[in-house]
Parts: structure tokens; C-alpha cells; sequence
């Protein structure tokens, strides 16, 4: 049975990564061609930092994963606090809203907020297609998550910690600061970071509402419809295994405080 | 935390940084993919030698067929400012009054242009438009696999089936049904555009994928033997692999003139202006036709070209090619969204007879739904 | 101090109220309304001509589905069987792919699947004839089962490791048989994991263009294609799109509402007994 479980996990892992290490084989691949092997480069992982328009694509990618994250942990934590406290009826409604966007297909949210500012765009001027709209996009998927982080966080808080700095004479928003902010943090910190991905990677909502503004996985889409470019596959084998070693990093270091702790 | 708060505030600061500098001096052009030298291969790169000469970035971004990009300009949120569409798109979009007239006071180097070029039904004044290339469409086939003569009909001959390619937007999909019936591709009888789409999902069973730009890849990779595409791109393909062939089929062909055009909403102009004479420059006008292998429009960069690109068939076809071949034009309204339809049947491989199942099916959902809900009461109620 | 707290609400209220209520609105007003701006019905009616399309993507997704459980349950079941210290690895595993962009790793299928591509390379070294995988049903619902396999097995496992050890030891030491456990204890405790596993595996699967579009070869037509087609595709119709895309949001909302009701109903079967 244990070895049974074992090849069964085996299997699934490497389905789940073969179509990675394809990507990454062929970063190494001579030619341009996604078929034919036909030797070993490093060029493509060299041509990558001269290519402007890859560069370009990553550095808005970036701007707009840490710009989304950022209003989405602010508008989240408060939501968070605020539903916590609120009455159960206001709670449910609350509720509801924040799972609509998470329920609901990409590509109907997509479509919804691309009507939504293009007519806006046509009718007052503002809300141009582009880095700003694409960024209110992302941080209207990402809040649900940082409220879903965050909640658990709040519930295990001791509330009196709050209200006993009130008392003693803090300013309520200086004491939210002091006591409060401190005690989630853990849960503020994982939505972020978990926003912070999800906007990185997201492409369907990107690809409606975009405009003109290129970022890596629009860029990536319009290669795939004729032959993408090797030092995509660079890049992304960059960025994988700089994901594989921060996790590991990280892991490595939790077992050793765990240890310590013991 | 403080370090954090230190390195958001700096992306901060540089977005908005970013902005400003990029606001002023940079345009948007919409283009074909594969259709300019973009520097790869020791050819010239375009685009960066705009911004070394003028200081005005460009931002080059490519869609696959006209249709998509009728769609981002008029869902009025993109802000281009030259735009590459075909023919029959232009005269649609002059219709739809989304074309800005161009300042030819701007654009000396216009008059490089073959007069034949100019006036085209598409643009009866040539008001709007630049002409940057031409070509006809032809079949790609691969040596190895396809021996016997290839016309229109080859298409949809079972003994290729799943090696088989074909265009993956109406216009062009429809004109070679339309071709092969040997009927006008502009025509605006609707029987005639039923029966070329019937004609259509006969061939889809035998067609592997409906594509564009991946048909390089494809065909290069012997994926496909038959593949239908503009004759511009047979240059690099041939050159790429020996084994791929080209022909246009002698029942005619559509011929089609892709022009630099200036959208209404676009807010610079001149900028745009500036970047349409330079692509009419005869250095950079020669460099991209040698680039992307299309007929040029352009007199002095077709006077500097080798012999034997000239005298090539596949590039400038003799005159009998040319006058059978046909020039798309724009349809009236009803007849395109006709053709929308059409084309999301065949695509969808014919509409169901019964357009009731969709309703049939809900209904049954919500009976589960209900029954599942009543189940629960009465439990409870048991309990 | 109530009003502080509405005050922390307000701004994230604001916020969906604009970016999500009001847009999903417009989708409704879009579907009901005609170019020149009169209600209508004819959009809905015309988007029900697809219904071969509709009925396509639910069988795909559903079967998309129905695999990730099978393929996941037990792995989410193997996971939760090791040890902690293992579990967290495995679980990181398997959230690492989700970090390089789909794209990608759709697009790497293309060259596997491919007619001339690495598992036909496989299958003729071996040889065997080769076999026409890419542009087929098939390659899209292996498509959508890679892609959304880890949202099957995450919250299966989440509620598998949840579980009350001491559980399973009572109904052993009560004399139950292994499968007798897993039937009437494990599986029906970790319903609410498999619950929302399957949520999030239909609604991704039966809305995807991305994949059909990639693996499919445009030949095999989903919902999500046809939504596309009407927004930047090739026929420019936002109202019919819009029409489709709220088809697609009451399939999707009384499919998670039979769910719902399947998990209260067992939940209260559990109850009961």
C-alpha cells in the first residue's frame, strides 16, 4: 500500500511538472524551434537582458502586481476589521459581495469591467485603458483573498488588547496601529504576498481590460499565437527557480526555528 | 517593515515618473504581426532607429486579423496612433468615421508611392491612407507530401484530412469558399454566403486548426502540408525549409493592399504623421519589404530590389494573376454581421437544431436544485 | 467607536460597489438592450442558438471535473497520510507550478502533444503508430485537468488533515473494516473539501478560451472562445457577448447552488445520525 502511494504520488508530480522542465529543456535549445533539439546555449538567458520589449512587459508587470497589492492589503485589512465588528445581517451582505468575484468566471468579470470602463472612458473621460485600470482590475480580485487571509487572524485576536489600550488613553487609530495591526500581521502579510502572485500571473482579466499597456503574460499570449520566443522560456525558467529556492529557503528556515523552539 | 514602506514608495513614485516621461514623446502603433524589420537577422531595426532619429518611442504591438482590430478600436479604449489595417477594413472604418484625414503636407515622402496605389475603391480619395504593402493569398503546401496540382479544391480533399489549415477570420476563410465557387468575394447575396459556409463545414472535419501567425510553426514543423496564407510570408518560410512550395491558384485570388491609417481618437497626430513618412522613407520602406518579404507599393525601394525578387511571381505576379484577382471591399452592415454568424456556425461546426436545450437543460438543473432542497426539509422536518 | 468601524467598511464597499456590482449590472443592462439602446430579449434568444456550445463546454468541463476527483481524491488522501513534516512539501510541490504563468506551461503541452511532438516521439521510438493527440476534445479536458488539478486536491486536503484522528480510531475500535471508515467516516468529513475542490475546478474549466484556443486549434468551439469572439474577437458584438456571459453566470450560480445544497443536506445527514 505505502509503495502503491508512493508511485501514485510520483505519477501526479511529474504530470504536474513535465510540461515545466519542456519549458526549461528548451531554454537551453540552439534553435528557435520547440521540436528539434539542437544543442546546448545559454544565449537566450544573455538575449533576455537585452530584450527591451520582454523587459519592458516584466517592469509593468511589476509596477502593477505591487501597486494592486498594496491598495488591495489596505482595502482588505480594513474590511476585514470592519466586518468583524459588524451586525450579523451587514456580515452575511459583506460577505456575499467579497465571494461574487471569486465565484464568478474570469472571463465574465473580464468582459464586465472592460464594458464597465470603457463606457466610463466615453462617457467622462477618465478611466483610460491602461496601467491604471488594470490595476483597479487586479486589486477587485485580489481583496477577497487578503480578507480571506486576514479574517482567521482577527478572530483569534484578543480584542481587549484594543479596547484596554483605548482605555488607558490611546487614540483609537494610534492604538489600531500599536496593538491591533501587530497581532493580524502574519495574515496581512500572506495576502499580500497572495495577491501579489495572483496579479502577476493573471491573464484573462489583463486581456480585457488592458489597452495598450504590455505586461509578461499578455506578451506571452501574443507569442503563443505564432512561436514563443526562447527567452520567454528563459525567463520563466528564471523565475521558477527563484520561486523553487525562496520557498525551499524559506521552509528550511521555519524547520530549523521550529528546532530551535523545541 | 520600514524597508518595505521605502521600496513601495519608490515604485510609487516611479510609475507616476515613468508616465510623465513616457506621455509626451512616444506613439502607439498597431500592427501585423511579422510586418516590419524589426532587427532580428542583421536586418534594421525600425522602430529603434524612429527613436534614435526623433526621440519618439514606439510602442509596437501586433493582433492577428482586421476584425480584432475593429474590435479594440471601437471599444473606444485603445489609443492608437497608426494603425495597419487591410483594405476592406479601412473603407469600414472611414464609414464608421473612425479614420482621421491625413496631413500629406506631412508626408512628403508619399510620393514615392506606385500610382496604382493610389485612389483604391477601399479609399476612393486617398484621404486616409498610406498604402505599406500588398500581396495575394495563395497555399502553402509541403513538397514531400502534396505531388499533385493544387487549387482551391485541394482544400477540402479527404485524403489530407487533419494536415489541413486554414484562416482563422471570416473574410478570408469565406473567400476561399467563395473562390472556389468561383463567385465574387464581395458579393451581397446572402444565399451565396450560405452556401460557401455550408461549403465551409463540409471542409471543418478535414481542417486540423484554425490559425494565423502559428502556421510557420506548423508547417515548418510538418504538423500541416496545406495551409493557405498571404504570399508576403512565403519568403522566410521557403528560405527557412526547402520542402515548403507556394502557389497561387489559377481560378484568382484575392489581392489585398495594407495601409498606415491614423484613428480619430488618437491624440498625436503628427507624431503619427512623422512616423508614416519615415516608414515611407525609401531606406526603411526597403529594409522592411526585404524583412517581411511583401510586395511593396513603394517605387524606389521596388527599383532597389534584387532581379530576383522582382521578376518572382510569387511576389509580383504577371498581369493575368493581377486581373483576376480580387480586392476586398466593405460589405453593408447586415451582410457582415450575416457573416458573424455564419462564421461562429461553421466554427461551432453548424448550430443545434434545437435551440430549446439550452432552456431544457436549466430547467432540469433547477428541478435537481428544487428536489435536492425539498429532500432537505423534509428530513429536517423528520428529524 | 460604531462609526469608526463603518468607516473602515466604507471604502472597500465603495470599492466593490463600482469595480463589481456596478460592472455586472452593465453586463445585464448590455444583454437585455439593442445597439441603438431599446430593450430587448433578441440577444438572449440569438445566444441560445449555441446551445451545441454551451452543451459542449458543460460536458468538458464536467468531465474535467469528474477526473480531477478521481486522480486528486486519492492524492489529497496519500498527502494527508504522511507525515507532517512531509505534508508541507508536498503541498508546496504542488503550488509551485501554479507560480510560472499558465501560458506557458499550456503552451509546453503543445509541444508534447504535437503530432511530430516529444510523446509521439515516444510512442513510435517504442513502435508503436503515432497517435493524433493535439486539436482533439481530448487535449483540451487534459488541458484544463493539469491545469486545475491542484484547486481539486488543496481543499480536500485541507479537510482531510482537519479531521479528528480520534474519529477514525472510535469507529476501529467499534469493529468498522477500512472501507466501511472511508465510507461513512473519512469521505463524508472531508465533503465540504471536495465540495469546494470541485467549484473551483467546473467554473474555471467551463469558462476557459485560453486552453481551448491552445490545445483545441480554434476548431473546438467553448463558451469562453464564443465570449471572446464577441468582445476582441472576430464578430464585434457586445451585447450578444454580454447576453452569453450572463448565460454562462446562471449556469455557473444554480450549479454552485445544487452543490451548496448537497453539502447542507449531507452536513445535516451527519446531524441527523
Amino acid at each position: 500500500m505505502k509503495i502503491l502511494s508512493k508511485i501514485y504520488m510520483t505519477l501526479i508530480f511529474i504530470f504536474l511538472y513535465a510540461p515545466i522542465f519542456v519549458l526549461i529543456a528548451f531554454s537551453f535549445n540552439n534553435s528557435k524551434s520547440r521540436i528539434v533539439w539542437s544543442g546546448f546555449t545559454f544565449k537566450w538567458y544573455l538575449r533576455l537582458f537585452e530584450n527591451q520589449d520582454i523587459l519592458h512587459a516584466f517592469y509593468n508587470t511589476i509596477i502593477i502586481a505591487s501597486v494592486s497589492a498594496i491598495i488591495a492589503t489596505v482595502l482588505g485589512t480594513a474590511a476585514a476589521v470592519g466586518i468583524y465588528k459588524s451586525k450579523k445581517w451587514q456580515k452575511k451582505l459583506i460577505i456575499n459581495i467579497t465571494n461574487l468575484p471569486m465565484i464568478n468566471p474570469e472571463i465574465v468579470t473580464g468582459v464586465s469591467l472592460m464594458i464597465f470602463f470603457v463606457l466610463i472612458y466615453n462617457i467622462f473621460g477618465f478611466f483610460k485603458p491602461g496601467l491604471i485600470t488594470r490595476s483597479c482590475a487586479h486589486t477587485t480580485f485580489c481583496v477577497p483573498y487578503v480578507i480571506l487571509s486576514v479574517m482567521p487572524k482577527i478572530r483569534q485576536m484578543d480584542y481587549h488588547t484594543y479596547e484596554a489600550a483605548q482605555d488607558l488613553g490611546c487614540n483609537p487609530i494610534i492604538a489600531f496601529i500599536k496593538v491591533v495591526i501587530p497581532q493580524i500581521m502574519p495574515g496581512i502579510i500572506t495576502g499580500m504576498i497572495m495577491s501579489f502572485t495572483m496579479s502577476i500571473d493573471d491573464f484573462v482579466i489583463s486581456y480585457f481590460v488592458g489597452g495598450t499597456v504590455q505586461t509578461l503574460p499578455i506578451a506571452v499570449y501574443s507569442m503563443t499565437r505564432k512561436i514563443v520566443s526562447p527567452e520567454i522560456n528563459a525567463l520563466s525558467s528564471v523565475l521558477f527557480i527563484t520561486v523553487f529556492v525562496l520557498l525551499i529557503v524559506i521552509n528550511l528556515r521555519q524547520a530549523k526555528d521550529k528546532k530551535i523552539k523545541n | 517593515m520600514k524597508k518595505f514602506l521605502i521600496i513601495f514608495t519608490l515604485i510609487f513614485l516611479n510609475i507616476f515618473c515613468f508616465n510623465c516621461a513616457a506621455v509626451n514623446d512616444s506613439i502607439n502603433v498597431y500592427s501585423w504581426g511579422e510586418f516590419i524589420s524589426n532587427g532580428a537577422d542583421k536586418s534594421i531595426n525600425v522602430n529603434a532607429k524612429f527613436t534614435e532619429e526623433t526621440g519618439i518611442k514606439v510602442n509596437y504591438k501586433t493582433f492577428q486579423n482586421n476584425e480584432e482590430l475593429f474590435a479594440k478600436i471601437s471599444g473606444g479604449g485603445a489609443d492608437y496612433d497608426v494603425i495597419i489595417p487591410s483594405d476592406y477594413m479601412i473603407s469600414r472604418l472611414i464609414e464608421k468615421n473612425m479614420l482621421a484625414k491625413i496631413n500629406f503636407e506631412n508626408i512628403p515622402n508619399y510620393k514615392f508611392i506606385f500610382p496604382q496605389f493610389k485612389n483604391l475603391n477601399f479609399d476612393p480619395k486617398s484621404e486616409y491612407s498610406v498604402p505599406y504593402m500588398w500581396g495575394v493569398i495563395g497555399i502553402f503546401y509541403n513538397k514531400n507530401e502534396v505531388k499533385e496540382k493544387i487549387n482551391w479544391d485541394i482544400l477540402w480533399n479527404e485524403k489530407y484530412k487533419n494536415k489541413i489549415l486554414m484562416f482563422d477570420n471570416a473574410r478570408d476563410a469565406f473567400a476561399i469558399s467563395l473562390l472556389r465557387m468561383g463567385e465574387s468575394i464581395n458579393t451581397t447575396d446572402k444565399n451565396i454566403w450560405r452556401k460557401a459556409a455550408d461549403e465551409l463545414i463540409i471542409q471543418k472535419p478535414l481542417v486540423q486548426a484554425y490559425v494565423m501567425d502559428q502556421i510557420f510553426d506548423k508547417m515548418d514543423n510538418a504538423e500541416a502540408v496545406l495551409a493557405p496564407y498571404y504570399a508576403g510570408d512565403a519568403a522566410a518560410m521557403i528560405k527557412n525549409n526547402p520542402n515548403i512550395g507556394f502557389v497561387i491558384p489559377e481560378e484568382g485570388t484575392n489581392r489585398f493592399i495594407d495601409s498606415m491609417c491614423i484613428p480619430k481618437s488618437s491624440p498625436k497626430k503628427e507624431l503619427a504623421e512623422k512616423y508614416i513618412n519615415f516608414m515611407c522613407r525609401t531606406d526603411i520602406a526597403l529594409a522592411n519589404v526585404k524583412k517581411t518579404g511583401y510586395s511593396t507599393p513603394h517605387s524606389e525601394a521596388y527599383s532597389l530590389l534584387d532581379d530576383e525578387i522582382k521578376n518572382n511571381p510569387i511576389f509580383y505576379p504577371n498581369e493575368s494573376i493581377i486581373k483576376k484577382s480580387q480586392i476586398f471591399i466593405n460589405l453593408p452592415d447586415n451582410i457582415n454581421k450575416y457573416i458573424d454568424e455564419l462564421w461562429v456556425e461553421v466554427k461551432s461546426g453548424g448550430t443545434s437544431e434545437n435551440s430549446w436545450f439550452l432552456f431544457v437543460f436549466l430547467a432540469c438543473f433547477g428541478i435537481i436544485y428544487l428536489s435536492i432542497f425539498l429532500c432537505k426539509k423534509n428530513k429536517i422536518k423528520k428529524s | 467607536m460604531k462609526i469608526k468601524l463603518k468607516l473602515n467598511l466604507l471604502p472597500y464597499i465603495l470599492w466593490m460597489t463600482l469595480f463589481v456590482l456596478i460592472p455586472l449590472m452593465l453586463i445585464i443592462a448590455f444583454a437585455f438592450t439593442t445597439p441603438e439602446g431599446t430593450f430587448t430579449f433578441n440577444n438572449i434568444i440569438y445566444a441560445t442558438k449555441y446551445s451545441a456550445v454551451f452543451g459542449r463546454s458543460i460536458v468538458f468541463g464536467a468531465i474535467a471535473t469528474i477526473i480531477c476527483f478521481i486522480i486528486g481524491y486519492p492524492m489529497a488522501y496519500f498527502i494527508s497520510k504522511t507525515k507532517i513534516k512531509y505534508q508541507s512539501v508536498f503541498i508546496m510541490l504542488l503550488m509551485i507550478p501554479m507560480w510560472t504563468s499558465f501560458l506557458l506551461r499550456t503552451y509546453a503541452w503543445m509541444t508534447i502533444l504535437e503530432y511530430n511532438g516529444l510523446l509521439n516521439k515516444v510512442v513510435s521510438f517504442f513502435g508503436f503508430e503515432k497517435i493524433n493527440m493535439i486539436n482533439t476534445p481530448g487535449a483540451i479536458i487534459l488541458g484544463m485537468i493539469y491545469n486545475f488539478l491542484p484547486y481539486m486536491i488543496l481543499p480536500i486536503y485541507t479537510a482531510l488533515s482537519k479531521m479528528d484522528k480520534r474519529v477514525i480510531e472510535a469507529a476501529q475500535d467499534l469493529g468498522a473494516n477500512k472501507l466501511t471508515i472511508f465510507k461513512k467516516v473519512i469521505f463524508p468529513l472531508s465533503l465540504s473539501g471536495v465540495i469546494s475542490g470541485i467549484t473551483m475546478v467546473f467554473v474555471p474549466s467551463v469558462s476557459t478560451f485560453v486552453i481551448s484556443k491552445m490545445l483545441g486549434g480554434g476548431a473546438i468551439l467553448v463558451i469562453g472562445d464564443l465570449i471572446e469572439m464577441q468582445f476582441l474577437g472576430n464578430s464585434y458584438n457586445p451585447y450578444l457577448g454580454s447576453a452569453i456571459s450572463l448565460i454562462l453566470m446562471v449556469i455557473i450560480l444554480i450549479c454552485m447552488g445544487i452543490m451548496n445544497q448537497l453539502e447542507d443536506y449531507s452536513a445535516n445527514q451527519n446531524k441527523v445520525k
